[in-house]
């Protein structure tokens, strides 16, 4: 995740050929001012990212050690390791919500950028109405995730709208099944909507890229006799490069957070085949008032973002 | 509890911080917060959570108590905070880890057990003749001390159609002779050939406390149980017996071969628009359905698993948290509320069995004769309590879980296997939750 | 990409015969009414998957709104048939009534409006001062603050909502008692619990932090020797020049805290500070009541597209002009 900051450094670092001129002394003074400015004006946010982000990181991370209950007369006692070993020994359900995740992940990071990427294409087109289709695909990011799974959840029953319109849009060939009840088709289900929700979000992130590679380039292109997919291929893609690492960041932890969608409208079934870690994190945190065993498995699951991240930031590093 | 919370926030913008205390005093002055301050007149202010909110028919039998109670008397005043019922137990959670649980809360019968042995509610110590008056599942219990007391109850039935049972050569159950679980079967089988696609509307479609709630009865009348009942110390026998396997058995090829749906909408519009035969569900949606069906709805006692029909029992109930200051204002109210033209409105504005017997005849529905009486009787006869341990909020949850997964197509045995399990290591865990 | 087709013929300098002229003349109407046809085509093949796009991400919405005019039994029986999206039948407000009587509307929406303004509000200010020295100063300990930042993104909120609740219970806060202020502990139940611990917010600093990195840094420089204060140069100049990024940032920062959920539902237990989404669990009793549900979510959701709608053009160019630029 320290992918970014070295993007943003580019006019960091002092040049040591200035040393020794009145420049240089202004600079000196300057920087020691610039500290204790700078001081200041992280100091609000740092503060309240450590009260509210990092002291309940650092509970959680000291609950998960013990067997503290949501609900007890008892205090709760250190048990060392013990949670962490029933995670992966003795619950089926949390390997369940592992695989699951990473599945939903796998499929929604490539699908969903891949889509968003369309989209932007296609709303980058110089059309007129084309703002307004932008505005219609970012209709579903302004709406409650809560409000969108309720109203999926209704959608998708098997007498629901999804079955009604496939049924009328395929002659009644399709038959549509229960959409959340059926273990082979809940997790495809919940993964559409998200999608759903969250496409056009980057779809403009991806605009935002497109827009900024130069015009000229394709000119030049075109000069060369590039057809449109080459003109993808050589101006557009190597031009979205940053784009593309910022926007498979955002993704992937989006993705690997799922939790709303899975609390309102499976709670994690049929038979676990929607279970995710953050849903059995709180699952087991709160409706099983096992405080300490869901703090240990939030403890796993941000080892793994961590992990992931990293990886992500080594695959699309720089190769200079 | 009297906090009048100014924001931390004077520092960064002092615009926003006076907006901020002026709201928070603004919310305050429109009646929430209670305990401890005796604000003027020398009145003690007694707060009360309902699980309420969004129910207006419910809010206002409980408006007409408190005024009428606060109006009897100088030395208490009842403030009531509503919260909506999906929501309650989280907000009562969170209260109670901050120390900020009102004195008098409402709460589910089931979950009692487990309030009580966290320390959250006391002792109920009201009159016990009116206790002795209440229907027994509409008291709350552990170790044997009361600890909640209830207006109501709630019964579960299944609703049919007494033409279509006749058209199709079904015989009429009654209390005397409750359908056997091979009457029942066949009768469905029946139904599903007279062309109910699935005649059983058995509201799988719903989540949560429904689950044990409606299915477990069924288990125990098969035989089975959620936890051994001697001991409270382990469901190894009674959750994955032979009875419970035999029971589960059944239950899953219910929805295997289509005599019951896995899916519908939550409500009983199936059964009001005759989609469905029959249907497994609770007192509150009769109404509905004697205007739908009419004289032709049969309210019928749920079939004999093998140990006579069984129904939950134990519906919302009053308690008296731990850290109330003022427990005999909240015993004055809770005294004073149980009167039966109260429990008979709760009865008739909710569509819930009243507890009491006056209550019963002063209810318009459920008195002698009047169209919702067969579930005053179904509720004698066969509400049992989920089991009164602190492990219920557990059990509750795996039981669901298991019972989902079996609809489903799990493996019957192993999956019952596992839920005892997760069951056991739970109790252990807590060191057997003080039995 | 499809302006090539406005490419005519060949420059008019140079002069042949009359003949080749006209000739001339008549293959250039020819190419141009060429390119006009091939232009129209192109754009309506162009909007067809646009507005099959358009029609998946409206359906849900439109049969939300349209919903909430009718009887539950009519929103079950229409889903068979292109009625789901008309408004017709029995059409009236009694939803819309109905959720008036069972939830304080009103007074939630002004809730999550005062909440939402105030983080967004303050949020803007804590994070881009942090962006701004995060970005445009050079201080020890700069590039790691700034690697924890942004680490702290993968913590979702759920996974720490439980230490959290019991940790603002312990929290300080200042009573009046008669006058006189006092110390007493615990943040439960106030609008400061539902706003403070989310101010600060670690995508807006890295937002900001990206976007006052492009500005070039002579401007800084310039107003230094004039002897203006770093403060004064993040008020008078970074600020003014960064409308997209501020714009962005608090579009950002509204929606998430126009939809708490989870954590007032925790955190708050007085009805009068209880914001909009947590109304929704007042229409799940017993049955759903779902022409109440449709009714309740579109008066919700109505407040955020009305004004999503209003400043979209702003919403959409500022997301796109704002710092995801490497």
């Amino acid at each position: 995740m320290a992918m970014p900051a070295q993007q943003i450094t580019p006019h960091a670092l002092p040049d040591d050929d200035a040393a020794a001129t009145g420049r240089a002394r202004r600079r000196a003074r300057s920087a020691r001012e610039g500290h204790r400015s700078a001081y200041w004006m992280v100091a609000p946010a740092t503060l309240l990212l450590l009260l509210f982000l990092v002291v309940p990181v650092l509970l959680a991370f000291g609950l998960s050690f013990t067997n503290a209950r949501l609900i007890s007369p008892n205090p709760p006692r250190f048990v060392g390791l013990d949670n962490f070993v029933r995670a992966f020994t003795s619950d089926p359900t949390f390997v369940r919500s592992l695989v699951n995740t990473f599945v939903f992940a796998a499929v929604v990071v490539p699908l969903q950028s891949g889509l968003a990427l369309l989209m932007a294409i296609l709303v980058n087109q110089k059309l007129r109405f084309v703002t307004w289709f932008r505005v219609v695909y970012f209709i579903p990011v302004v709406t409650s995730i809560v409000v969108i799974s309720i109203l999926w959840d209704f959608m998708y029953q098997r007498d629901g709208l999804v079955n009604s319109i496939l049924d009328t849009l395929t002659f009644g060939a399709v038959q549509g099944t229960n959409w959340l009840g059926n273990t082979s088709t809940a997790l495809p289900a919940i993964i559409v909507l998200s999608i759903w929700q969250a496409v056009g979000f980057h779809m403009i992130i991806w605009l935002s890229g497109l827009q900024t590679i130069p015009e000229e380039l394709y000119e030049a292109a075109r000069m060369d006799g590039a057809n449109a997919w080459q003109q993808f291929k050589d101006v557009t893609w190597p031009g979205l490069r940053s784009t593309m690492v910022f926007i498979l960041v955002t993704i992937t932890i989006q993705a690997l957070g799922l939790f709303v969608q899975i609390d309102v409208m499976t709670q994690g079934g049929p038979r676990d085949s929607t279970t995710t870690l953050v849903y059995h994190a709180v699952q087991q945190g709160y409706r099983r008032q096992e405080t300490g065993y869901g703090a240990a498995i939030s403890l796993i699951f941000f080892v793994i973002v961590l992990v992931i991240a990293l990886v992500q930031r080594w695959l699309t590093r720089e190769k200079d | 509890m009297t906090r009048r919370s100014l924001p931390g926030m004077l520092a960064m913008t002092a615009a926003s911080a006076t907006l901020l205390a002026a709201c928070g005093q603004a919310g305050q002055a429109d009646g929430g917060s209670g305990g401890g301050g005796d604000a003027d007149g020398g009145t003690t202010e007694i707060s009360m959570w309902t699980h309420s909110a969004g129910n207006p028919a419910e809010l206002e039998v409980y408006e007409q108590i408190i005024a009428d109670f606060n109006g009897s008397q100088d030395d208490y005043e009842v403030v009531m905070e509503s919260f909506p019922q999906g929501a309650y137990n989280d907000a009562v959670v969170a209260g109670a880890a901050a120390g900020d649980l009102p004195c008098l809360l409402d709460m589910d019968g089931p979950i009692v057990p487990n309030w009580a042995w966290a320390g959250y509610i006391q002792p109920l110590g009201i009159d016990e003749g009116i206790i002795d008056s209440l229907l027994p599942t509409a008291v709350g219990r552990y170790q044997d001390e009361v600890y909640s007391a209830g207006y109501w109850d709630a019964a579960l039935s299944i609703f049919a159609r007494e033409s279509v049972l006749t058209e199709n050569g079904i015989r009429i159950p009654t209390t005397d002779e409750p359908w056997t679980l091979e009457e029942f079967d066949a009768a469905l089988v029946t139904l599903q050939g007279a062309g109910y696609e699935t005649p059983l509307d058995i509201g799988a479609e719903d989540a949560g406390e429904w689950w044990p709630y409606a299915y477990s009865p069924m288990l125990q009348s098969a035989g089975g149980d959620l936890i051994d009942r001697d001991t409270f110390l382990t469901a190894d026998g009674a959750l994955n017996g032979p009875e419970a396997v035999e029971f589960f058995e059944w239950f899953q090829s219910a929805f295997e071969r289509g005599l019951a749906s896995d899916a519908g909408t939550i409500g009983n519009e199936e059964f009001n628009n005759d989609e469905v035969a029959l249907s497994y569900t609770g007192v509150w949606n009769a109404l509905g359905s004697l205007e739908a069906a009419g004289d032709d709805l049969l309210i019928l006692p749920p079939p004999d698993f093998g140990n006579g029909p069984k129904i939950g029992g134990a519906s919302w109930q009053w308690g008296i948290s731990a850290e109330c200051a003022d427990a005999d204002g909240a015993r004055a109210y809770l005294e004073f509320s149980f009167q039966d033209e109260y429990i008979a409105a709760f009865a008739d504005k909710q569509v819930v069995i009243p507890a009491t017997k006056g209550a019963e005849e002063l209810s318009e529905m459920f008195g002698e004769g009047d169209p919702l009486q067969p579930f005053v009787e179904l509720s004698q006869l066969y509400a049992l309590e989920r089991p009164p341990t602190p492990a219920y909020a557990v059990i509750s949850s795996v039981f669901e879980r298991a019972g989902k997964d079996i609809m489903n197509g799990a493996d019957v045995q192993s999956t019952l296997d596992q839920a005892v399990q997760e069951i056991d290591a739970n109790i252990e865990s807590n060191d057997g939750y003080g039995f | 990409m499809s302006s090539d087709t406005t490419r005519g013929g060949p420059p008019s300098g140079r002069l042949g015969t009359p003949d080749q002229m006209a000739a001339r003349d008549a293959e250039r109407v020819r190419s141009a009414e060429e390119a006009a046809r091939r232009r129209r085509r192109r754009k309506v093949v162009g909007y067809v998957p646009m507005v099959l796009l358009a029609l998946f991400f409206l359906f849900p919405l439109v049969f939300m709104f349209v919903s909430s005019l009718k009887p539950d039994a009519q929103i079950l029986s229409d889903i068979d048939s292109p009625q789901a999206f008309l408004p017709v039948g029995d059409i009236s407000l009694d939803n819309y009534s109905g959720v008036f009587d069972r939830v304080p509307v009103a007074r939630f929406i002004l809730n999550s409006v005062l909440v939402t303004t105030l983080i967004v509000g303050l949020g803007v200010i804590v994070n881009s001062m942090a962006g701004f020295a995060l970005s445009r100063l050079e201080w020890s300990g700069r590039k790691v603050l700034l690697t924890v930042i942004i680490a702290t993104l993968i913590v979702p909120f759920e996974t720490i909502a439980i230490p959290m609740v019991y940790w603002v219970s312990k929290l300080p806060t200042i009573v009046m008692e008669n006058g006189v202020p006092m110390y007493d502990f615990g943040w439960l139940n106030s609008y400061h619990v539902q706003i403070v611990p989310f101010i600060a917010n670690a995508f807006s600093i890295f937002l900001f932090t990206q976007y006052f990195s492009t500005i070039p840094k002579s401007f800084d420089e310039a107003a230094r020797i004039d002897g203006a204060g770093w403060f004064t140069i993040y008020r008078r100049i970074i600020v003014p020049l960064s409308g997209p990024a501020f714009a962005t940032v608090a579009i950002l920062t509204f929606l998430p805290a126009w939809n708490q959920y989870l954590w007032p539902l925790m955190v708050v237990q007085q009805e009068e500070l209880r914001p909009v989404m947590v109304g929704m669990q007042y229409f799940f009793q017993i049955n759903p009541a779902w022409g109440e549900v449709m009714a309740y979510t579109s008066l919700i959701t109505l407040p955020v597209l009305v004004m999503f709608l209003a400043f979209q053009r702003a919403f959409v160019s500022s997301i796109a002009s704002s710092g995801v630029k490497g």
